[in-house]
């Protein structure tokens, strides 16, 4: 073990300093999903900026990916941090899991690259295939998703083959599963069709059963670990809690994908269907929330890491009001018939990516900076310890703030141009155009600037906090 | 914490079986609705139209009975002046589909009310009255797509870029829209205010307004022969 308070990967196992690069670049594009976000949000308030150079359609799509491959790699990261404690043994075929991470890297910059300077391609399968899919979410062209296919397949090579090697915990049978049934969803949005509606049919397989199914559970499993290393809760309470949690987030949330399916050309049934379940996927929240603020009682919040505490409470709540509450506000088709489509929907999704999964990855980078540096003292009362509260607090704020700005410019919009106008070209720029709107986007800029300095200090704090710290971090009264 | 680990329903093994039940019984409800939802929304199914449609005159009119806005097919109205077989017309669509795709149109508009909220909606845009009146439409719709950057949009100046659509793409890419404004979307968007698209067009936006109607109605007040 190397010194105290030194950056070194001595201080790790093997998975973890795999988990390192992967933590490394999704703090990058982490980035860039700031950046872009910031230049699309400024052109709504300057339409001509970056007209025909960047334009808002590229800047949103870099703005989308980055999200979704700094998440997943976060999660990639956080699995590989947690796979040798759990299993008691090597990660099995780590070398292998170190050349897929290069190749993957490798290919989202060339992705990205494509993106920026290529942009768009005739109507063509070979601009599907080389440019873009054109498909929110998952615009990555054909070649990336063969190879995206690849490296999971090879990433859950390493995790299942480790578990098996070792011994399977609680927290490693749920989350072999729930990789098994991600990575499977992701081949169901590997096609071309004409009929717009089996498209989107599909498409929401793969964004809906990720997003508010197989991702809330696989960020279940890291946080369940989470907790058992930062507070101390013994293993059988946390996995219990695992398993009701899964229960209910499946239980509401495959069918909740009925949400999606109100206005696309499908049947009418799943109005009622999606309707009810949707309304039910709030519940698994309100359980994880009790959950996390009760053991933080219990504990009487003595922490081995307290900014990865913070986050962790901050995941509980902003999973809460993000996914649960600002998705269920606007869930039933009766509401959603005006909603659909609008900024209510911006102000859902930011929110909801936030709080349920952006808050469980930093609060990984803040496991990773404590280990790294010989896992230091992180209780507080700690030299600069000042840095990760602002970071928090200004995240925290310019977040908030842009849920505000886009829900009220959500709100207009749905009366104006969706109740009022009927949703015509007229409709949409007298709604656009309208003062409320405008001050939600202009408040949104704000908030969005208030963002970006948080994720400025976030970088700063990650790269230096427990510098020369010289003492050990705090031990459990009990250990799990 | 002793007490409640005696109690069945607090056990770890029942909620591990409760979650692997609870998962597989949702899975397989699911797989159950998507086939029988397949049979809705195949190109001819209960909901979503053959691609030949695009032969007909296409409109968007509340229903009564059913209390919301539905597609209502009319008389023929072949798109460019052609009457095109199936295939020939799905060809067509499809291209279309495929260059929304090629040119990343859900990043800025949403199609069936699912993209990005920078640019209108297209799920009816093929009615919209913004393209004039049904005899300038179609050359409005093509002109606009191979070049919008130099054409009046709002009066906000946002403006959708020119993307490189050659005359052909753009075609076919109205091909698309007309068909998907014949999709059968439970009532979305509700209170769609469609183009006039009767028959002698200029007279018939003086047409009678019913007494019930108020001006709003005016301009979808007109195709109710349908």
């Amino acid at each position: 073990m190397a010194t105290l308070g030194m950056f070194s990967t001595a201080n790790l196992n093997g998975g973890q300093k795999l988990a390192m690069k992967y933590f490394t670049v999704s703090l990058a594009l982490f980035g860039a999903q700031v950046l872009f976000g910031i230049l699309a949000g400024l052109q709504y308030l300057y339409p001509d900026f970056l007209y025909q150079v960047l334009d808002f359609s590229v800047n949103r799509t870099l703005h989308l990916n980055a999200l979704v491959v700094w998440l997943l790699y976060g999660f990639i990261g956080g699995v590989y941090w947690i796979l040798e404690d759990e299993a008691g043994v090597p990660v099995v075929g780590l070398g292998l899991g170190n050349l897929i991470f290069w190749i993957l890297t490798l290919a989202v910059v060339v992705v990205v690259l494509v993106y920026l300077l290529v942009q768009v391609g005739p109507a063509e399968m070979k601009t599907i295939w080389l440019i873009n899919e054109g498909r929110e979410y998952i615009e990555a062209p054909r070649w990336a998703d063969i190879g995206i296919v690849v490296s999971v397949l090879t990433f859950f090579f390493n995790v299942a083959a480790t578990f098996s090697k070792g011994k399977y915990t609680g927290i490693g049978g749920v989350l072999v599963l729930d990789l098994l049934a991600l990575f499977g969803l992701y081949l169901a949005g590997m096609f071309y069709t004409p009929n717009v509606s089996v498209d989107q049919f599909w498409w929401w397989w793969v964004i809906h059963l990720w997003v508010e199914a197989t991702w809330e559970v696989l960020v279940g499993c890291i946080m369940a670990y989470m907790l058992i290393v930062t507070l101390g809760v013994r293993r059988k309470i946390v996995e219990t809690w695992l398993y009701i949690e899964v229960a209910l987030m499946f239980g509401s949330g495959i069918l909740g994908l009925g949400h999606h399916y109100f206005w696309i050309g499908t049947p009418d049934y799943w109005l009622t269907i999606g309707g009810f379940f949707s309304a039910l996927e709030p519940v698994p929240l309100v359980a994880m929330v009790v959950h996390a603020v009760f053991d933080s009682g219990v504990h009487k919040l003595k922490s081995t890491n307290h900014p990865a505490l913070g986050w962790t409470i901050g995941q509980a709540f902003g999973n809460f009001f993000g996914a649960g509450v600002w998705g269920f506000m606007h869930t039933l088709p009766q509401i959603n018939l005006y909603t659909h489509g609008t900024q209510w929907s911006a102000s859902h999704g930011h929110l909801a990516f936030f709080g349920a999964y952006s808050t469980a990855v930093i609060g990984f980078f803040y496991l990773a900076a404590q280990k790294s540096r010989g896992n230091v003292w992180m209780s507080g009362h700690f030299a600069g310890n000042w840095k990760w509260k602002w970071a928090m607090g200004l995240l925290w704020v310019g977040m908030i703030g842009m849920t505000m700005g886009m829900l009220v410019a959500g709100y207009e919009q749905s009366q104006i141009e969706r109740a009022i106008e009927g949703s015509t070209w007229m409709g949409y720029f007298a709604a656009q155009a309208h003062p409320w709107f405008v001050q939600g986007m202009k408040w949104r800029m704000i908030s969005g600037w208030a963002f970006t300095l948080g994720y400025l200090l976030l970088v700063w704090d990650l790269l230096t906090i427990g510098k020369g710290e010289t003492r050990p971090a705090a031990v459990h009264e009990h250990t799990a | 914490m002793s007490q409640t680990q005696s109690l069945w329903w607090a056990s770890e093994s029942f909620w591990r079986k409760t979650a692997i039940w609870v998962t597989a019984g949702s899975f397989i409800i699911l797989i159950f609705l998507t086939f029988d939802t397949m049979s809705y929304i195949k190109a001819g199914g209960k909901q979503v139209p053959g691609y030949s449609i695009i032969n007909k005159r296409v409109d968007y009119q509340f229903n009564e009975a059913q209390n919301r806005y539905l597609p209502v097919i009319g008389p023929d109205e072949p798109l460019f002046g052609k009457m095109l077989s199936e295939e020939e017309a799905e060809k067509l669509v499809s291209k279309g589909k495929l260059n929304t795709q090629a040119k990343n149109c859900m990043e800025c508009h949403t199609l069936l009310g699912n993209g990005a909220y920078f640019a209108p909606d297209l799920t009816k845009a093929w009615l919209d009255p913004a393209w004039g009146s049904k005899e300038v439409r179609e050359a409005n719709m093509v002109a606009f797509l191979m070049d919008p950057s130099d054409k009046l949009h709002n009066a906000m100046g946002r403006r959708m870029p020119k993307l490189g659509i050659t005359e052909e793409e753009a075609r076919a890419t109205v091909a698309f829209l007309k068909w998907m404004s014949a999709i059968n979307t439970q009532g979305f968007p509700n209170n769609f205010k469609t183009m006039d698209q009767s028959d002698p067009a200029p007279a018939a936006v003086a047409a009678p307004v019913t007494p019930e109607a108020t001006p709003a109605d005016a301009a979808v007040a007109a195709p109710a022969q349908q």
